[in-house]
Order: C-alpha cells, then structure tokens, then sequence
C-alpha cells in the first residue's frame, strides 16, 4: 500500500491545476480517493474530524446487505433447481453447494451489469463537470441486481440502470441532488417498460421454464393478487396460508426478486444499518406500523380472501420489509425533520399495502409507494418546518 | 451597388426581420421548448409520427388563417372584447379541420379525437394572437404564425418519432425492428417494445431531454434564477 500512495503522491503535480494532464484531474482523483483519504481538509476554523465520510456510510449499507445478497443467490438458486424439476417440495437445504453456484450465475451478471452501465455513466458524467466520481452510485449499483426478478434480461437491467442514473440523478446535479431513489426509479422504469418481463408468473425462476401440470412460478403475491380476479390459484386463503407459510415466508423460502424474499436477512441488515446509525428508525418502524394499519383496516372490510389475509402476512411478503429498511431510508430521498420522517414512513407503509392489495395490476406497491413519498417528502418537510415556527411564535407572543 | 439602389419606402417581402419571425421559433425561441407551451397535445398525440404530422398541419393551417384574420381586424377590435374575438375565428377554424379531418383522414381523427377540439386552447394560438396578430401587419403575421406552428410541428414529430420507434417498433406505421408479433427481425434477439415510451410520461421526458439538450448548446437560454 505504501508503495501505492508513494507513486500516487510522485504524479500528482502533473494533474494538479496547470499540470501536464490537468483534464484528467476528475479520473486522477477519483482512483486515488478510493484507496487512500483525499489530503484535502479545510484549513480555516475549526471543525468537528470524523472518519466517516459518504464513501464509509455507502460502505456500511453494503455491508448490511450482505446477509440479502447472499441469501438472495442461494435462493435463486433453489428456486432454479424447483423450476428445472418442476417440484415445488424439494427441501430446501439440500444440494447447497450447486444451488448457491447456479444462483451465483445468474446474480453475479445482474451485480456486473448495474455496476458497470452505472459507473460509466457517472463517470461521464463526473469528467464532463469536472469533479471526481461521486460514491453515490456504490449503494445503488448493489440495490438494483437486489429488486429485479431472477430472469430479467440483462439488456433491461442496463438500460433501466442508465435511465435511472439520468434522468433520476443526474439531471437533478448528482449524488444528493435526486428527489428520486435512484434504485426504484430502474425498477419503475422496467416495470412500466417491460411488464411481462417484471411481473406474471414467467420472471421469478431462472433457467428453463418447466412444463409440469400444476406448476406454477408465479410469487406469494401473484398468487394473492389472483384473488382479486375471477380466476384465484388456491381456493381460499387457507390454502394460501398451507402454500405459503409465514415462518417460510419470514426466513425467504418463497420466490421472489433476487434479495427482497427474506424478511430474516433484511432485518439483519436493519440492525447493522441501525447499530451504525445510518439508517433511520424512525422511518422503518412508522413504515411496518403504517403497513399493519392499512392491512387490519383491510380486515375490517374483509369482502374477499385478499382482504381477509392476516395483517401480519403483508410484512412478510414481497418487497415491504426491503422497501422499509434499505428504500425508504435513502437519506437523500427521505423526509429530513424527525417528526416528518414519522409521517413519510407511516404514509409511505400504508400506501405500499394499499397499492399491493386494491390494485390487482400492480401485485407490488411498494415501490410506487416509496417513489411517492419521495416526492411527497419536501412538503411534509415544509409543514414540519411550519408548524413548529408556528408553536414557538405562539410562545413568544403570549409572554 | 446596392448603396446606388434607391431604398425603397416599402419593406422586402423576405427581409431579415421577417425570415428571422420564422426562424426564430424553430430554434431559440421554440414555443414548446423555451416557451412551454402547448404542452398538453405535445404529450398526448405524439404516439406515433402520423398523429404528430396530421396534428402539425391541422396547427399550421389554423396559426396562418387565425393570424392573417386577426391581423386583419386588429384596428376593429375593441380590446375588451378581444378574447371573444380571438376564440370565436379559431373555433371556427378548427371546426373546419375538424371536419375535414373527419372527411378524409377518419382513422387518423378518430385517434386524435378530442384533441383537434382542444387545438382552441392551444396556448401558442391564442398566445400569437396575443402577442403578435394585434399588434402587427397581415405579412409579418402569416411568417410569425408559419415559425410557430412549424417550431411546434417540429418538436412533436422529433416526439413522436422516439415514441414510435421504440414504443411500437415501427415509424409512421412501417415496421423497423422486424415484425413484433411474429417475433421475427430485432424481435428474435430478444428485444422488446419499451411500454413506457407509450404512456404520457415518458414524451414529458423526451420533451425534457430535448430542452436540456438545447440549453446545453446554448447557454444564453439557461435562466438564472
């Protein structure tokens, strides 16, 4: 490493101003941030020194989602092997070795794809306006493989990633500038584009689809969603629960996107992300309880075996709990005042059940959802701000 | 030579102020793109480059009459009734492309539908009438009407042909990638139509690229506020 910095320090006068590659200053400055901290400080007053920079916070929320990372390639892999033998009951542990490598064939391209289309452009767009890569991009870039469906094509994902770094990101001025998570803006941009590849009963298994009677690939929610229409896949929701059940459905033995299955994992990242304090509280806990409220008042509705299903079943399924513990948080895309952030996750929770269960096209609400508050943050924020100018003017005025 | 020339009181019919009425708004001063108006049919018939055609024409016909008309009557006007004036000769003038339309283009209009109606509330129209027929001679008013409707007639066919290449395949209704549902050409490679081009939302981002695009190349655009 020494040997590193010794050569990175040597060459550095030719990319400083009026250098010999002074243009190559964003590209200079950018690989060498990335292995050693920049030299730069502030030089005037004093300030508050701490090693957390954006680069250690992006860090941290990748680590915390390893534990979904990894579960997510082994289970990709397991539901391969299902679609490949046409049998839903085979067990679960069995064959570990082959089903990680087989789910690690189709994530890893996934990882490689979002990654590479996403920095380059960043990249670009980073040289063209003269500053050095921002990190913003790490967190995305491991998201987006994390909420695609297994078999999506990579062709897709690439665009979808090159859209929601554009036009997500980029044209607001970068990292820190979007008012949209750039990860669910890919996924929004795919699930409108390309339906048939993001949604139905097609996309959840890689490898070749199997032509057994009675085989169905579709997801928990697909399932639940037919419900809604004339032609339900089970019966009643007791065969649902018998299907699906929610210890399977918490530890992500069910089919899904590559890293949204297992409410387990997921929560394992929380309690890094929490640990760390980069992600916040406030909003996973309001989003959970705003989800549970909107799906025991669609109890008390009740009408078919959709809304009868039981309240807790929603945070289980799908992408909620992802949503609410990687997605919601984004602290670029969040609500910014303590007491807004307890509305936005809340209203956010709700809205994602709402959306999952009263529209039967969109199987999966919570990233409409998310989005939606997302935009929905800056006013929230506003009367945050306005309220509590209001409270302390009201002090101040009858003394 | 031409200082030999004895000026003439009249002024040329193309001189450089009246080319630069049509000029103008194809470019630096396009009603969609700088202007933002004339939104709302921008978004919704540009699907494919045919609606974005008849929709250009049908504007094109309306902005020459509706001007030379209006500048015609600018002296006899009352100026507090001239909003009734103004909607009164552009009604009438899309009541007749309507039916016109109707006549001989009837697919094309059934898929426009409402929206030739709405070619009234076209804000470019009424905004030229506004601005320029009350207050300007016949000619200047026919060249201004001509760049306008062509700077919007422009800008919806540039729309609607990204709309309809990548959102349906084909372009002013001949496929290019091949036939979609035979699957065969581009189509057995595994591309696919891209949905979201046809959905509204996805022409305000077009329309979006298109300006940022513009201002990009021209800074004097960028407004500083």
């Amino acid at each position: 490493m020494k040997f590193l910095a010794k050569y990175l320090n040597k060459i550095d006068h030719h990319f400083e101003k009026g250098g010999k590659y002074e243009k190559w200053n964003p590209l200079f400055e950018t690989l060498s941030t990335f292995a050693f901290t920049p030299k730069l400080v502030t030089n005037k007053g004093s300030h508050i020194r701490d090693g957390v920079d954006l680069k250690r916070t992006m860090m941290t929320v990748i680590i915390a989602l390893i534990p979904c990372l990894l579960f997510g390639i082994y289970n990709t892999g397991h539901w391969q092997l299902v679609a490949e033998l046409g049998d839903r009951n085979i067990d679960f542990w069995s064959n570990g070795y082959d089903k990680f490598v087989s789910g690690l064939f189709v994530v890893l391209p996934l990882i490689v794809v979002s990654y590479g289309v996403g920095l380059s452009i960043e990249f670009l767009f980073g040289f063209l306006r003269g500053h050095s890569l921002h990190e913003g991009f790490l967190v995305s870039g491991m998201l987006i493989p994390l909420i695609m469906p297994a078999d999506v094509p990579l062709w897709m994902v690439g665009l979808a990633t090159a859209f929601a770094v554009i036009i997500g990101k980029e044209i607001f001025g970068g990292t820190g500038m979007n008012i949209l998570n750039v990860a669910l803006t890919a996924r929004a941009f795919l699930f409108f584009a390309y339906p048939t590849s993001m949604s139905g009963d097609k996309v959840w298994m890689a490898g070749p689809e199997s032509n057994i009677d009675g085989f169905t690939g579709s997801t928990a929610l697909g399932d639940l969603a037919s419900f809604m229409s004339d032609k339900p896949v089970f019966e009643n929701i007791d065969i649902y629960t018998n299907n699906y059940s929610l210890l399977d459905s918490f530890f992500g033995i069910i089919p899904g996107s590559v890293g949204e299955t297992s409410t387990f994992a997921i929560l394992i990242g929380a309690l890094i992300l929490l640990f760390t304090g980069v992600g916040s509280l406030r909003i996973m806990l309001s989003f959970f309880i705003g989800g549970y409220i909107m799906g025991l008042i669609l109890n008390l509705f009740g009408g078919n075996d959709f809304l009868n299903l039981p309240a807790h079943f929603h945070l289980v399924i799908g992408g909620f709990a992802f949503g609410a513990v990687f997605m919601a948080t984004d602290p670029v895309t969040a609500a910014q005042t303590e007491t807004g952030k307890l509305f936005y996750g809340f209203f956010g929770g709700l809205l994602s059940i709402l959306i999952r269960v009263l529209n039967p096209a969109y199987p999966e609400g919570v990233f409409l959802a998310i989005l939606f508050m997302n935009v929905m943050a800056p006013i929230i924020d506003h009367y945050v701000i306005q309220a509590n100018i209001k409270r302390r003017l009201k002090r101040l005025n009858t003394i | 030579m031409s200082e030999e020339k004895i000026k003439s009181e009249r002024e040329p019919l193309f001189s450089k102020k009246n080319k630069k009425l049509v000029t103008d708004p194809l470019t630096d001063n396009n009603p969609v793109t700088i202007q933002v108006l004339g939104i709302c049919s921008a978004l919704a018939i540009t699907v494919q480059v045919e609606q974005g055609v008849v929709m250009g024409v049908a504007v094109l016909f309306v902005m020459i009459l509706g001007n030379l008309f209006i500048s015609l009557m600018r002296n006899l006007i009352p100026s507090r009734i001239r909003i009734i004036v103004q909607l009164v000769v552009v009604a009438a003038l899309v009541i007749i492309v309507n039916e016109v339309l109707k006549a001989f283009l009837p697919d094309v209009s059934e898929k426009l539908s409402v929206f030739v109606g709405l070619i009234i509330t076209n804000c470019i129209i009424m905004g030229r009438f506004e601005a320029f027929a009350m207050a300007n001679k016949p000619w200047p008013s026919i060249l201004d009407a001509i760049g306008n409707a062509l700077g919007y007639a422009g800008l919806l066919i540039i729309v609607s042909v990204f709309r309809e290449l990548f959102g349906s395949g084909t372009l002013y209704g001949y496929p290019i990638f091949g036939d979609y549902i035979k699957g065969d050409g581009l189509y057995s490679l595994g591309y696919v139509n891209n949905n979201l081009m046809i959905l509204p939302p996805m022409a305000l981002i077009i329309v979006g690229v298109i300006i940022w695009v513009q201002r990009s190349r021209n800074k004097d655009l960028i407004e500083n506020n």
